[in-house]
Formats: structure tokens, C-alpha cells, sequence
């Protein structure tokens, strides 16, 4: 041991030395690589609200800056397009679909992290698969079903299966519970506690950034659904959720990109506003995902 | 020791007599784990269960949803591997997503997450404007690059032909559509990126200081420190972008759509799908409209199960390799 130290010692000191130079070096190189791929990053979303600002005429044209600015499109975004219905019908899924699937994925999520019982492991694995498949290979007999009861042409067959619990949701959520220091549910069980109770009053108020994560990417989710409308609201024009309505728009109003931009721009921003607001339970909720590798 | 706490563990489960109130415990504990997964596990069955083996059935049948199903055997496998005109192509475009999109996202994604653990001066600045694209609707996202890359007013060709070069066609040229859709893809590697980012913190110091102190140079360090504590998260990523490529539709569908400037992308699918020249025709988009477009849903079922054996290849890979799914996890 000894005899390793004074060897070390010198080695490090000449790093030590030799350091300040190269750091600065280093620190400006990659500083600059940062800020060359934030224009390109930024750049997308800068051309589409200039384009958004620009007057009919002028978007028919290649010019980047708008002269002179204008609001019309955002005005006949609302006026020319039923966007006040798609909004209401993309509110209308996603606020259901996370309440329903908060509903019945919570339970299911405890029991698979906290309940030992025969068969477990089976069921998890079973959510686990559905969560991964791709859900084109099912989409045939679920329609059929949907089909028979009459409800295609609606957003039900996209809202109502969330009652029977979500297989991503229930994934992320056990995930979080097992974080939660099984000596909690241990001491309210001691107090004589059912597991319902150990559920609702220790597990349910110590979850709630995992509960808000797994909500707000069922929330996401729907809301840039266009799979699912695509499927089962395409045939009927009073459904259609936003996500589904603007690309479907672009071939009736196929020239005019300054009102495609306005829209486009329209759709992102509740999406932005609510990441905002819920950042810090955002990314932990995307790392519980992958990261427990 | 070893021999002694073996033992005792073996006679221990062997001898010991179950006591009834144990076992009622016991029962009532299968009981509550019962009601609170009922929901979950009728769902499991309605919606993933029934619909998989229900989809092998439809597989050899011909079915338009008016009139029952017809048993035809194997007719639609054949028909699938000797006859349909525009399978191979659509399976070559999905392969091509797999083996060109979800490298460069991987890569990309990974090296701005090297960059950003890099950056300690407003970390956070940096992670939420990296992060930010990728929480743009896809179809807004895709809308806004067909438009950055239309070769008549998009800004990116203005920009190009500003410093003298004749713009391509981008989203309308049949060999430059998929490369559109990767620098898509690449705008919007934050998803994969913050899991990277993660993984990278979670890597502990100490190791990066006694690399240091034993002389290993940056290459070095990246090779025997940082690759070996990331490898579980790089597997994850990488199969999960598989599986996301295999399943591959809203960017190509909505791409097409936009690019071609017609029809709505519901009723006329078929007439759109995949412009420019099919080159955007994606596996699954080709199940769509041969199943919900033509409503030809048995053949539809037939292309599924080949997706099916395909995807469960990749999904067994993923469940042995990554611990996150094992479920030993849950004992403790």
C-alpha cells in the first residue's frame, strides 16, 4: 500500500497542472457544439411560428421573415376549421382515458409490487408483453369487436378499454411502488390495517409523483394518439381529435401553409405548457422506464 | 455453515405443519390480489389474450366484417409469400427504418447525452431544450418537417439555394423520403436521450478517478468505465427502438399524406399510402390498408402473424437481457 502512494501522487499533481489549459479548451469546444446543434434544434419550431405569422401571399412565396406580421391565421384557425371541436374531443379522450386508467391500473400496480401470491411473476410478464407487442398485430379482432357493438366511429373503443387497465401504466406504476420502503405498508399493516388501506393511506400519498408521471404520459399519449383515430373516428367527421384533424386537413386546404403552421403550432402548445408546469415528475418518470436496467 | 443453513431452510418448509390460520392468511391474500388485478386481467384477455389467438384464426379465413368469416386454410400465406404485390416491398421500407433509424438515434442521442453531462453551467437549460422536440405531437412534428422541406417555399431549400445549392425534393423524392423521416427521428431523440443522460449520471466517480490515477486516457475511460456501466441501458434502447421501428406508421402515414397534398389519409388510404412511390409504404401501414382500407381483415390477420413472430424474436431478446422486467425485482 505504501509503497503505491508516493507513485500516484506525482502523476496526479502533473494532471493537476495541466489541466486549467486543456479544461478551457474542452469547455469552449463543446460549448460551441452545444450552441451549433440548439440553432439547428430551435430552428424547426422558429421557421414554423414565422411561417405561422405570414399572410397568405407570402407564404406562397420562399421569404423566411414575415412582412408584414399578421394574426389572421391564428384567427381562421378557429373560424375557417372546427378546431374548437377538436380540441373538446382530444380533451374529451385524453382526460378520460387517464382517469379511467388511473382507476384501474393503481390496484393492479400494487398488487403485482407488494402482493406475493402464486402467479405473479405470470401476470407481470404478461403485462409486460402486451406493453411491448406492437398493437397492429391485434387490431383485426379488436375492431371486430368493436365493430359488432356498434361503437366504431366513435373514440369509446379508444377511452372505455382503459377501465381494464393500461399495460405501460401498470409497468411504470409498479416500478415507482417498489421504490417505497416496504417497512410504510409493514407498519400500517401492523396497526391492523386491510391492504386496502395500506393502499389508499400510505401507498396512494407517497406515489403521487409516480401516479402524476403515469398519468400525464397516459394524458400525452392520447393527446398525439393518431393510430387509434385513424382507426375507429376516421369515417366519422364529429370525433375527430386534434391530432387526427390536422393531418387530415392538409389535403383540403393543400396550399395554404401559413394556417397549417398556425394549427400546427395550436396543437403544441398544451402539450409544452403542461411539461412546463410538470417537468421535475416528467423526467422521473421517463427514467423509472428505462433506466432500472 | 453453508450445509447447516441449507438444511435447517429444507426441514424447515418440510416438517413444520401448516397451520389453518396460515393458510386462510394466506387465501385471503390471493383473494385481495384477485379483486385488485380483476379489471386488469379482463382487460389482459379482452384485449391482448383473445384478440392474439383470435388473430391467428381470422389468419385462415377471408373475412370483410359483413359476412362471416370463410375458412380458406392456408390461402392467405400463400398468397402472402408468392403473390401480394407490395408485402416485400413495405417489409424491405420497415427493415430499412430498423437498421438505419434506430442506430443514428441511438448514436445521436448518445452523444448529445455525453455532451450534456458534460455541461454543469445551466444543466438544465440544456437538457429541457434537447429534451423539448420530443414532446411535440408526432403528427405536428411531421407536418411542421414536410413543410421545412418543401421544395417550393420550405425554408430549408431557401437556405440552401442562399449559399448556392439546388435543393432536392426531399419528402416528395422516392430515395430521399426515408432520410427525411431520420433527420425527423433525430430532432426528436430526447425520449431516448434522457434515459442515456440518466444512465451516464448514474455512472459512480470514484471508478472515473481510479481510471485516471492509473493512467487511462479519455478513449480509455469511455471504453473500460462508461460502456460497461451503460451496456444494460444501450440494450434496452436499442430493442425497444426496434420494436418501436417494427410498429413504424404515424410519421411515414402522415409524411405521405402531407407530401402528396390529397386526400384525407382515413377513406383513400390505399391511394396515398406510401407516396412518394411506396417508398414510405411501411409493414405495418401495408396491414392497415389491405385490413381496414380494403377490409380485407383475414389477409390483414395473416400479415399480423408474421409480424407477431417477428417482433416476439426481438421481445425474447429483450426480456432475457434486461433486468428491469425480471421479476425477482418484486421479491426485493
Amino acid at each position: 500500500m505504501t509503497a503505491v502512494v508516493p507513485r500516484v501522487l506525482p502523476a496526479a499533481s502533473t494532471a493537476r497542472f495541466r489541466r486549467p489549459s486543456g479544461r478551457i479548451v474542452a469547455w469552449v469546444a463543446e460549448h460551441t457544439l452545444l450552441a451549433v446543434l440548439l440553432v439547428l434544434f430551435v430552428a424547426p419550431i422558429v421557421f414554423v411560428l414565422l411561417t405561422s405569422l405570414m399572410t397568405v401571399n407570402q407564404t406562397l412565396t420562399a421569404s423566411i421573415w414575415p412582412n408584414p406580421f399578421t394574426l389572421q391565421n391564428y384567427l381562421d384557425a378557429f373560424a375557417k376549421v372546427p378546431l374548437a371541436r377538436w380540441f373538446a374531443n382530444s380533451a374529451i379522450y385524453a382526460v378520460l382515458a387517464t382517469l379511467f386508467m388511473l382507476l384501474s391500473s393503481i390496484p393492479a400496480a400494487y398488487a403485482l409490487a407488494r402482493l406475493r401470491f402464486r402467479g405473479a411473476n405470470l401476470i407481470f410478464l404478461a403485462v409486460v408483453v402486451a406493453m411491448l407487442l406492437p398493437p397492429q398485430i391485434t387490431a383485426v379482432p379488436i375492431y371486430v369487436m368493436w365493430a359488432k357493438l356498434g361503437f366504431t366511429g366513435t373514440l369509446l373503443p379508444l377511452i372505455l378499454p382503459n377501465l381494464l387497465g393500461d399495460a405501460f401504466s401498470i409497468f411504470l406504476l409498479r416500478q415507482f411502488f417498489l421504490t417505497i420502503p416496504r417497512e410504510y405498508s409493514d407498519a400500517a399493516r401492523m396497526d391492523g390495517a386491510s391492504e386496502w388501506g395500506v393502499l389508499t393511506r400510505v401507498i396512494l400519498p407517497m406515489a403521487r409523483p409516480g401516479i402524476a408521471a403515469a398519468g400525464l404520459f397516459m394524458f400525452f399519449n392520447s393527446w398525439n394518439d393518431y393510430y387509434g383515430p385513424l382507426l375507429y373516428t376516421s369515417e366519422n367527421e364529429q370525433w375527430w381529435p386534434v391530432s387526427y384533424g390536422l393531418a387530415t386537413f392538409r389535403g383540403s386546404h393543400s396550399t395554404n401553409w401559413g394556417l397549417t403552421m398556425a394549427i400546427t403550432m395550436l396543437v403544441m402548445v398544451p402539450v409544452v405548457l403542461i411539461f412546463f408546469f410538470a417537468q421535475r415528475v416528467f423526467v422521473e418518470g421517463i427514467t423509472l422506464t428505462g433506466v432500472k436496467g | 455453515m453453508t450445509t447447516f443453513a441449507s438444511r435447517t431452510g429444507r426441514a424447515g418448509t418440510l416438517v413444520v405443519p401448516v397451520r389453518p390460520g396460515l393458510r386462510r392468511s394466506q387465501r385471503r391474500r390471493l383473494l385481495t390480489a384477485l379483486a385488485m388485478l380483476a379489471p386488469a386481467l379482463l382487460g389482459l384477455g379482452l384485449f391482448f389474450g383473445y384478440p392474439l389467438v383470435a388473430s391467428v384464426f381470422y389468419s385462415f379465413t377471408r373475412y370483410d366484417l359483413l359476412s362471416d368469416p370463410q375458412w380458406i386454410g392456408l390461402r392467405n400465406y400463400q398468397y402472402l409469400f408468392t403473390e401480394d404485390p407490395k408485402v416485400w416491398a413495405a417489409a424491405g421500407n420497415t427493415l430499412w427504418f430498423v437498421l438505419i433509424l434506430v442506430p443514428v438515434r441511438l448514436l445521436t442521442s448518445l452523444g448529445v447525452a455525453g455532451l450534456l453531462v458534460r455541461a454543469r453551467q445551466a444543466s438544465g437549460f440544456w437538457r429541457t431544450a434537447f429534451y423539448l422536440p420530443a414532446l411535440v405531437p408526432p403528427v405536428a412534428s411531421v407536418v411542421a418537417f414536410v413543410f421545412l422541406f418543401n421544395p417550393g417555399t420550405g425554408p430549408v431549400n431557401t437556405i440552401l439555394h442562399a449559399i448556392g445549392i439546388q435543393g432536392p425534393l426531399w419528402f416528395s423524392d422516392p430515395s430521399l423520403a426515408k432520410p427525411s423521416l431520420v433527420l425527423l427521428g433525430v430532432w426528436v431523440m430526447g425520449d431516448v436521450m434522457i434515459i442515456f443522460l440518466a444512465a451516464l449520471l448514474d455512472v459512480p466517480r470514484e471508478q472515473y478517478e481510479a481510471a485516471e490515477l492509473d493512467g487511462a486516457n479519455a478513449l480509455q475511460r469511455g471504453r473500460y468505465v462508461t460502456f460497461p456501466n451503460i451496456i444494460p441501458v444501450l440494450v434496452f434502447a436499442a430493442v425497444t427502438g426496434v420494436i418501436a421501428a417494427l410498429q413504424y406508421f404515424t410519421e411515414a402515414a402522415v409524411a405521405s399524406a402531407v407530401a402528396s397534398g390529397k386526400a384525407s389519409v382515413g377513406d383513400s388510404a390505399g391511394a396515398v399510402a406510401g407516396y412518394p412511390d411506396d417508398s414510405l409504404l411501411t409493414y405495418t401501414q401495408w396491414i392497415y390498408v389491405r385490413g381496414f382500407s380494403n377490409f380485407q381483415l383475414g389477409y390483414a390477420s395473416a400479415l399480423a402473424v408474421l409480424l407477431f413472430v417477428v417482433a416476439a424474436v426481438f421481445l425474447a431478446v429483450l426480456l432475457r437481457r434486461v433486468n428491469a422486467f425480471t421479476p425477482e425485482e418484486a421479491q426485493s
